[in-house]
């Protein structure tokens, strides 16, 4: 029965040895090990020996029985992991394929531009006020200064819809409805949006574009304070090393009034063609609130000062991005638009 | 404004700064430079010649061989092609080697087989604008006068060797619209005194009150009229420095006498007008307004009607000028004019700029009557023509001038404390300093009580309250010098509006799901304003459009956003989705339009494409609708979907968007017809009032615990007729499903040829859970039971 058993063993292990595959070394496996295999058979046979042989052999068939099982998944090892390598070989793709395209889309370029400027002044306090598009000429220009028959109102000629209402041809209409709304309480508000203008619609000019104004009021706010947020403003927008630089200007509704001009982003001041040779970027317009502006809406002008600016959007998304026709912003190309996708940062 | 810098330096020392540089002072204290133009434009060898003689070209008939003196290099052969050249005439050459404006270079050359040594020259060759040349040489040469030096340089001689400065004025800054007005400007940046010119010429006996009366029927219109009368005059080309001045001041030479007001009115700001005495007929000047309908034609040959808010200085009987505006042609001073009476005054803004309005018509004159002359140099312009037209045409000015005078010329006096203005401008500037800066000004000032108390010249009419002074000082003491500080306000947050938040929200839903913002105009035609419009309201037409197409306000954002697609679409972009937000117009009873922010999507092409791998998914109405839901999702509203119509939008792929019973939206796919018209393939589209949605407030967020305890689901296909709505049956098994029903979902549709004519088969998912315990069969069953009992009532049949 020793002999039978060792016989057994040599063949179960050249057996292992020479199953090809998972699926050959599982038959040996139940072959040799299973209910119905030789091992199984040998114990059950086993009553048939007489009392005192029965451990010996017990513990030699359990020897056996151990050598064969341990032989068999070492060998199982093996052949799994060969089955995987085939199994991965075939599977291989084509990484250079393209990839299952997401669909992205993105805000327009005005968009980007004038959440950059809110989320800064947001930061610093500032709240976001709108207004209607269809405006009274009263916010628009009696409000601001501008009374009927003031030579400036030549400076944007206006889309009328009756004597008393016009397409409002700048934002500031909603800065003089903010300040009646307020009733005299400090201000610090940012008005972003669509105004009008009769213009010829060309590279330069269009007849809806958009503005951005922002609007401090408070005790002592000073010439001083409005320089130095417009500074913030430019290093936020256009890099940390520009400088920027106040010019004497003209609007009815701020006195003293500046235009402010960055030092270029392209050339850094030495001269260019952004910068037509030089080396300042005019950027927008400023100034503190004319007392006049403050008294029609209830301000003491003597009490609370306050300083207001205002630019487009569209020329500076023009300067950022180098887009060199205004008409572009409202044509909707889809090869424009979706150009202003990726980040900056 | 365009300033000669050679005129300029006639009134102030510009201290030998290059132009640029005092361009740049200039720009930096608050004036504009628009461009520095130089009017050598770099010319060389360009000099005075003499025509000895000039002949037909034998083989050109256009063409004259001239013999011409050009000095030092004698007589030389020139070919001229102009119509005016002729024997005896003093002219323009440009010598072989010369460099004209253009980059153009002159070298000998052959015409027609004679030699040509240079080029005989018209002003436009000299860079002159062909609409400032007098008109006497415009269609050619120009003639000099006859005391030009032979061989001499045209540049240097002839003031063309000048830099001009083009001034970009603000409004407020009238007085900077005179050659004086500048020269005070630029005084005050250079700390230099301004020298007046001077008006010194003899009277004659006689009064010029002997020979012209004067009535004054508008005094508040016109309460200031000087005329002086000058006889014996001889109208002739003004000298060549006057129309040199007055070119390059952008205005062109007529004769002696109008070219004199007109360098009187840039040497002062102050417009002037010489009527032909004689064609006045009446020797009197009467002003009043125009009487309804009364005719005049002005000096430009326009027949303009009038009516009583127009101002016109008259003979007594016929208008013969509108006034500050333009001359009439019938008092035009002429070749043949002896006497003139010269006009100086002063005429309220606001009826010059209604004039002005009313007949399209600006000139020098009006540009600056319109924005306010100086009161005090009414007079002294009047003097100073007087006294240059005696010189140059001869004439003999009559004793005194005929003159109405009710106008108030005080200067205005402004105070401020110094502290005031340091305190607005966040400075520290010395009062010293503050002194020094209105000295410069010529704004006289005296110091008392720790205060300024200013006299503001007549000239700066744009000085008027404190915070005026408060510029003027901080522009001449310079912008540079203020510090930068960040104001001090109370700490409060800022933020976006819940609404604006929102807004936000959608932006970036929709651009996640694919879609580019693009943004159009308001303004539209007739024809687009309602397509698609929610609401039914009147349209909102502007007075005076520019075109038709943008003519009325838009009530709805489909129409240019389709318009968008198409562009595209023509430009071989075939998948276009884009979405817009923005606002409409609604008319209402109210003075103002109802202004609604929309929404407004429009599709087309692939939405999925992914060939190689077999994946391709054209728009459809569901694709759009998906978006729909999952934005009403992310804004945590409720959103209902009811069949409807709407013109242009396929009958049967169409719905209207429900929110709390509220129609507050559209969706759908375009009409055939409208597709076909747009040059479209299928497009979905979508218009929504943005702000219904935004407006509402959403829920709190709350979070629901996790349940421990599983769901169960059973699938049933359902045999619908094909005109009952999934939706329907959703609705059924919803109500008869009860508590436990969490969810019902389609998960299959099918109208294929193995169904019954009329029929489709509709597949649902539903799940059931108890967030309590876990489910039993039994409770299931009963439930599922009564589910599907439900659908058999209402006649759908379940599917083995």
């Amino acid at each position: 029965m020793e002999a039978q058993l060792q016989a057994l063993k040599t063949e179960a292990l050249e057996k292992i040895a020479a199953a090809a595959n998972v699926k050959e070394l599982n038959d040996v496996r139940v072959a040799y090990l299973g209910k119905k295999g030789p091992i199984t058979d040998l114990l059950k046979s086993m009553g048939k020996l007489p009392a005192e042989e029965r451990p010996k052999m017990g513990a030699l068939v359990n020897v056996v029985r151990e050598e064969v099982t341990t032989t068999l998944e070492e060998r199982m090892v093996i052949l799994e992991e060969e089955a995987i390598n085939i199994k991965l070989q075939s599977e291989t793709i084509d990484i250079t394929l393209p990839g299952r395209p997401v669909r992205t889309g993105n805000p327009h370029p005005l968009t980007r531009v004038i959440e950059e400027i809110e989320d800064l002044f947001i930061s610093m306090g500032y709240e976001i006020a709108e207004g209607p598009e269809v405006e009274k000429d009263y916010y628009n220009f009696e409000a601001l200064n501008l009374p009927k028959g003031h030579p400036a109102r030549d400076m944007q000629d206006s889309f009328y819809i009756t004597e008393d209402i016009l397409l409002r041809t700048h934002t500031s209409p909603v800065q003089a409805r903010t300040m009646e709304a307020k009733g005299g309480e400090p201000i610090k508000i940012i008005c972003p949006g669509k105004v009008y203008r009769r213009d010829n619609d060309d590279a330069t000019h269009s007849h809806q574009f958009t503005q951005i104004e922002g609007l401090v009021i408070g005790e002592d706010i000073r010439m001083s304070d409005l320089k130095g947020t417009l500074s913030v403003f430019a290093k936020k927008m256009f890099g940390n090393d520009r400088e920027i630089r106040l010019r004497p200007s003209f609007f009815p509704f701020t006195e003293p009034s500046v235009e402010m001009d960055i030092s270029c982003f392209k050339c850094g001041g030495t001269g260019c063609n952004v910068c037509k040779k030089t080396g300042w970027i005019e950027i927008l317009g400023a100034g503190m609130v004319h007392p006049n502006v403050l008294e029609m809406a209830g301000y003491d002008s003597k009490r609370l000062t306050g300083f207001a600016f205002g630019m487009g959007p569209e020329r500076i998304a023009m300067l950022k991005y180098g887009v060199e026709d205004i008409r572009h912003f409202y044509t909707n190309d889809v090869r424009f638009l979706s150009q202003f996708q990726r980040t900056e940062v | 404004m365009l300033v000669s810098i050679k005129w300029l330096k006639e009134y102030v020392n510009t201290q030998e700064l290059d132009p640029a540089e005092l361009g740049e002072k200039i720009t930096r204290s608050g004036i504009e430079v628009d461009a520095v133009i130089d009017r050598s434009h770099g010319m060389t060898n360009v000099v005075v010649g003499y025509v000895e003689s000039c002949e037909k070209h034998p083989e050109a008939d256009k063409l004259s061989i001239c013999q011409v003196n050009v000095g030092e290099d004698g007589i030389q052969q020139i070919i001229c092609g102009a119509p005016n050249i002729a024997a005896g005439q003093k002219v323009i050459v440009a010598r072989p080697g010369a460099k004209l404006p253009g980059g153009i270079k002159i070298k000998k050359a052959k015409l027609r087989g004679e030699v040509s040594n240079g080029m005989i020259c018209s002003l436009q060759e000299l860079g002159i604008e062909g609409k400032l040349v007098p008109k006497a040489y415009a269609e050619g040469i120009y003639v000099l006068p006859e005391n030009a030096e032979i061989g001499s340089d045209v540049v240097t001689n002839f003031d063309l060797d000048d830099t001009v400065l083009e001034l970009g004025l603000t409004p407020n800054r009238a007085d900077a619209m005179s050659m004086l007005g500048v020269a005070y400007e630029v005084g005050a940046i250079l700390s230099e005194e301004v020298k007046l010119p001077e008006a010194t010429y003899t009277e004659a006996a006689e009064t010029a009150e002997s020979m012209l009366t004067l009535n004054i029927d508008a005094p508040e219109a016109n309460p200031l009229y000087v005329a002086k009368v000058i006889r014996n005059i001889e109208v002739k080309e003004s000298p060549m420095w006057l129309q040199q001045r007055l070119m390059a001041a952008g205005v062109r030479p007529h004769n002696n006498v109008v070219d004199v007001t007109n360098f009187v009115l840039m040497e002062y700001g102050q417009p002037l007008h010489a009527f032909d005495y004689d064609s006045l007929k009446t020797g009197n000047i009467t002003v009043r307004h125009a009487k309804q309908d009364e005719m005049i034609t002005t000096l430009d040959d326009a027949e303009r009607k009038l009516s009583p808010h127009h101002l016109v200085i008259t003979n007594g009987k016929e208008p013969v000028a509108l006034a500050g505006v333009m001359g009439g042609a019938n008092s035009e001073v002429s070749d043949s004019t002896t006497t003139i009476v010269i006009e100086s005054a002063y005429f309220a803004s606001g009826s010059i700029r209604q004039t002005s309005k009313d007949h399209g018509l600006r000139s020098d004159a009006s540009s600056r009557y319109e924005k306010g002359v100086d009161p005090n140099r009414v007079i002294p312009a009047a003097e100073r023509a007087a006294s240059l037209i005696a010189e140059l045409a001869g004439g003999e000015v009559l004793a005194g001038s005929v003159i109405f005078d009710e106008l108030e010329r005080e200067e205005k006096i402004v105070k401020v404390r110094p502290d005031f203005i340091n305190t607005r401008l966040g400075m520290k500037i010395p009062f010293e300093d503050m002194l020094e800066i209105l000295e410069r000004l010529k704004f006289k000032t005296e110091a008392a009580n720790n205060q300024l108390i200013i006299s503001v010249p007549t000239r700066r009419q744009d000085i008027q309250i404190e915070e005026d002074v408060v510029e003027e000082i901080a522009r001449l003491y310079g912008y540079d010098e203020i510090p930068a500080t960040l104001p001090e306000t109370e700490a409060r947050p800022g933020g976006l509006t819940p609404y604006q938040a929102k807004r936000r929200i959608v932006r970036h839903f929709l651009e996640g799901a694919g879609l580019l913002q693009a943004t159009t105009y308001s303004l539209t035609s007739e024809k687009s304003a309602k397509q698609f419009a929610l609401t039914e309201t009147d349209t909102t037409r502007l007075l005076m459009p520019m075109s038709e197409e943008r003519s009325i306000l838009r009530q709805s954002l489909l129409p240019h956003l389709l318009d968008s697609v198409t562009y595209n679409t023509a430009r071989r972009i075939d998948s276009v989705a884009l979405y817009e937000t923005g606002a409409v117009f609604l008319k209402t009873d109210e003075e103002l339009s109802n202004e609604e922010e929309h929404l407004a999507i429009a599709m087309t092409g692939l939405w999925l494409d992914n060939s190689w791998q077999g994946e391709k998914k054209p728009v459809d109405f569901f694709v759009l609708k998906g978006i729909v839901e999952g934005l009403a999702e992310k804004l945590g509203v409720e959103l209902t979907f009811e069949r409807g119509q709407m013109d242009d939008l396929h009958p049967g792929r169409t719905a209207f968007i429900i929110l709390d019973g509220q129609r507050i939206g559209v969706i759908g796919q375009l009409h055939p017809t409208e597709q076909k018209e747009r040059d479209l393939k299928t497009t979905v589209v979508l218009e929504l009032n943005l702000a219904a949605l935004l407006e509402l407030a959403a829920d709190p967020l709350l979070y629901t615990p996790v349940s421990r305890y599983p769901s169960i689901t059973r699938d049933i296909a359902l045999v619908l007729s094909k005109i009952v709505e999934a939706g329907t049956i959703e609705k059924v098994i919803r109500t008869a499903g009860g508590k436990l029903l969490k969810d019902v979902r389609v998960f299959d549709l099918y109208e294929g040829d193995k169904m019954e004519a009329g029929k489709k088969s509709v597949a649902f998912t539903l799940t059931y859970f108890d967030p309590e315990k876990t489910l039993t069969d039994e409770e299931v069953v009963a439930v599922h039971d009564k589910v599907l009992k439900a659908l058999t009532e209402v006649g759908a049949e379940l599917r083995s």
